[in-house]
């Protein structure tokens, strides 16, 4: 078996400015996950050069990219990673867990602030079992909060959820992103990506698109117009 | 502070899974309390046998009658004439290092005392014989030197001769008994001593000059051994030499020749008593150790299916800014934390299990400070050592690949 080199990505650049929210999209196989990858410090290119926050991360160690990811990046996932059995502020204090010089209470206070933020203040101590879909990707949401990153990296974030509750979700975003987040957002749908400000699309590792979107849809009014549900 | 955080997440990770987590323990907790319990049982055998071989006189020597040849016929040491009355004499006369010596004969017959009968022992030594053997007086006197030289027929008795001849109110002291038909006049009785190591009742015995048996019950003029006490039980295997070099010279035996007679301290018999025991010792923690090994791969079976299960918790662990160094931590101190608490729970399991060994079944144990650190550090290295593959195997996974791991 002979080794294969793929390259996922080739002459990709562009950045992002402070307080964006920047759709990347492509559909699977376009290199839109090693992108993710690599913005999020989780993988080094081959070549060229990323920079975040002013640092360069090319020369940096394994220990030193977990720093950064630790200060400067939020994750947020599609199948939210949340912690079994532990309670949603618990799991929202996890990346603060790793930064010691952020003491007992004040790791506490900023995880109860983010979880408020995502307007979950009534479910403090449920663990992720105890709560819906939504409830749980806010939980992630306000994990990704709790470090006060540069940037919110959020990875197909409303895959696994109703278009009502994406709506919501979006609408969270965007209300974060107006507080000032910058936010990039990874999918493959096109109706969350009008949700947001700028769209890269991506398609066999280069960047086919990188517009500016003029007509941004508001994702609460969105949810208005949706049918309501049945109760 | 960091390492406090990780001790925190490998704590919830331990509280999260209870009844696992006690299975994991429960090899650790079998093999500590079973290395607890054998070690004190151990131990304890081996501390009784000792105090009973004190207790019998541990400066104690004893020349016996060699296996000797005569005319080039091997003969039964037991039948042996070789020791007379002159070894003696030359042994208390020359003898630098033994303080106290008693020439020792002995028959077995019938007891009998009016109505009552009772088989024993009578030994035949001289007054000094009470301090060889360590031995005490409860009510009367021991015969005397005078008492020896002239053949006297009195006797100092044992508890178990006392209490079959004799009825509990009744003192025997004055009282007349016979032994193979002669007549002593019972002048003492011993404190009880019970059972020796070897089963045998040491009350079951008559005191009497060596003179009176020697001459009135056995017709002999040879003594069967000596027994003697060397100053201390240090000095005892240079007295055991000392003696040896003057019977050679009171029996002339030339250089080379072989001894006709044998002369041994209880030194030599407690070290045999150690060596069985230590065997058995050694036995009993080889046994107890396997138990520790399961139990240690028991610790290292869970944490390898515990890393394996939250690869994903591990993914996302790594994505958040934890380090690899980090999450080996993390998982090498949920194995010490499994591995320390089964190991305090098998102490203390150990412990009472010794207790109740010792209650219930009245064997002798001894807890010692050295079995309880030894096993409890064997086990807390076991956590480590066995803790230390998956954990390096969690800090090893890459983050893209544990985020996505289904």
């Amino acid at each position: 078996m002979g080794q294969e080199t793929v390259e996922a990505l080739r002459d990709v650049s562009f950045s992002i400015e402070e307080g964006e929210f920047v759709t990347i999209m492509g559909s699977s196989g376009s290199g839109k996950s090693t992108l993710l990858n690599i913005l999020g410090c989780l993988d080094q290119p081959t070549s060229g050069s990323y920079e975040i926050d002013g640092l360069k991360v090319k020369d940096q160690k394994p220990n030193g990219l977990a720093k950064i990811r630790n200060e400067k990046i939020g994750f947020i996932f599609q199948s939210y990673n949340l912690l079994p059995r532990t309670s949603a502020v618990e799991n929202v204090e996890l990346p603060l867990l790793y930064n010691s010089a952020i003491s007992k209470d004040i790791r506490r206070k900023r995880a109860i602030d983010a979880l408020v933020h995502v307007g979950l203040e009534d479910r403090l101590h449920h663990t992720p079992a105890q709560l819906s879909g939504g409830q749980q990707q806010r939980v992630a949401i306000a994990r990704s909060l709790v470090n006060d990153p540069v940037v919110i990296l959020a990875d197909e974030a409303t895959g696994n959820l109703d278009t009502r509750t994406s709506y919501e979700i979006m609408a969270l975003f965007q209300k974060l992103n107006i507080s000032g987040k910058t936010i990039v957002f990874v999918t493959h749908e096109q109706d969350i990506a009008n949700f947001s400000a700028r769209t890269i699309e991506l398609k066999d590792g280069n960047i086919i698109r990188n517009v500016q979107n003029h007509d941004i849809m508001l994702a609460a009014e969105e949810l208005e117009s949706l049918p309501k549900e049945n109760i | 502070m960091k390492i406090l955080n990780l001790l925190r997440i490998a704590w919830k990770a331990i509280i999260l899974n209870k009844m696992r987590t006690f299975l994991t323990m429960l090899g650790v907790i079998i093999g500590v309390a079973a290395v607890i319990t054998m070690l004190a049982i151990g131990e304890g055998s081996t501390q009784s046998i000792k105090e009973e071989i004190s207790g019998m006189g541990s400066n104690m020597i004893t020349i016996s009658p060699g296996a000797g040849m005569q005319g080039g016929v091997r003969t039964d040491p037991g039948q042996m004439q070789s020791l007379k009355l002159s070894d003696y004499h030359a042994i208390k006369e020359k003898s630098s290092l033994i303080t106290h010596i008693s020439p020792q004969v002995s028959g077995n017959g019938q007891a009998i005392n009016g109505a009552e009968n009772w088989p024993t022992s009578i030994y035949g030594v001289t007054p000094e014989y009470l301090n060889i053997r360590v031995l005490e007086l409860e009510d009367g006197s021991m015969f005397t030197d005078a008492e020896v030289k002239s053949s006297s027929k009195v006797a100092v008795i044992g508890q178990t001769v006392r209490e079959n001849l004799f009825s509990t109110e009744e003192d025997p002291i004055g009282k007349m008994i016979r032994f193979n038909k002669i007549p002593f006049r019972i002048i003492g009785v011993l404190s009880p001593k019970g059972e020796n190591t070897f089963g045998q009742d040491q009350d079951d015995v008559i005191l009497a000059p060596y003179t009176t048996v020697q001459k009135r019950i056995l017709g002999i003029n040879y003594v069967q051994s000596i027994v003697a006490s060397a100053i201390s039980e240090e000095k005892a295997p240079e007295a055991v030499n000392e003696t040896y070099s003057i019977l050679r010279k009171e029996h002339n035996i030339l250089t080379g020749e072989e001894d006709d007679f044998n002369v041994f301290s209880m030194d030599e018999l407690i070290s045999m008593f150690n060596s069985t025991s230590e065997i058995m010792t050694a036995l009993l923690v080889a046994i107890a150790g396997i138990a520790l090994l399961i139990g240690g791969i028991g610790i290292m079976n869970i944490m390898y299916v515990s890393v394996k299960e939250r690869t994903r918790e591990i993914g996302l662990r790594l994505a958040v800014g934890g380090q690899s160094m980090d999450i080996l931590v993390q998982f090498l101190i949920e194995a010490i934390l499994i591995s320390v608490t089964g190991g305090l729970i098998g102490v203390s399991l150990g412990i009472t299990a010794t207790l109740l060994i010792e209650h219930f079944l009245n064997w002798p144990t001894s807890i010692t400070a050295t079995s309880i650190i030894i096993s409890f550090t064997v086990c807390a290295f076991t956590g480590i050592f066995f803790g230390w593959y998956p954990a390096k195997k969690a800090s090893g996974l890459d983050p893209i690949v544990a985020l996505r791991y289904e």
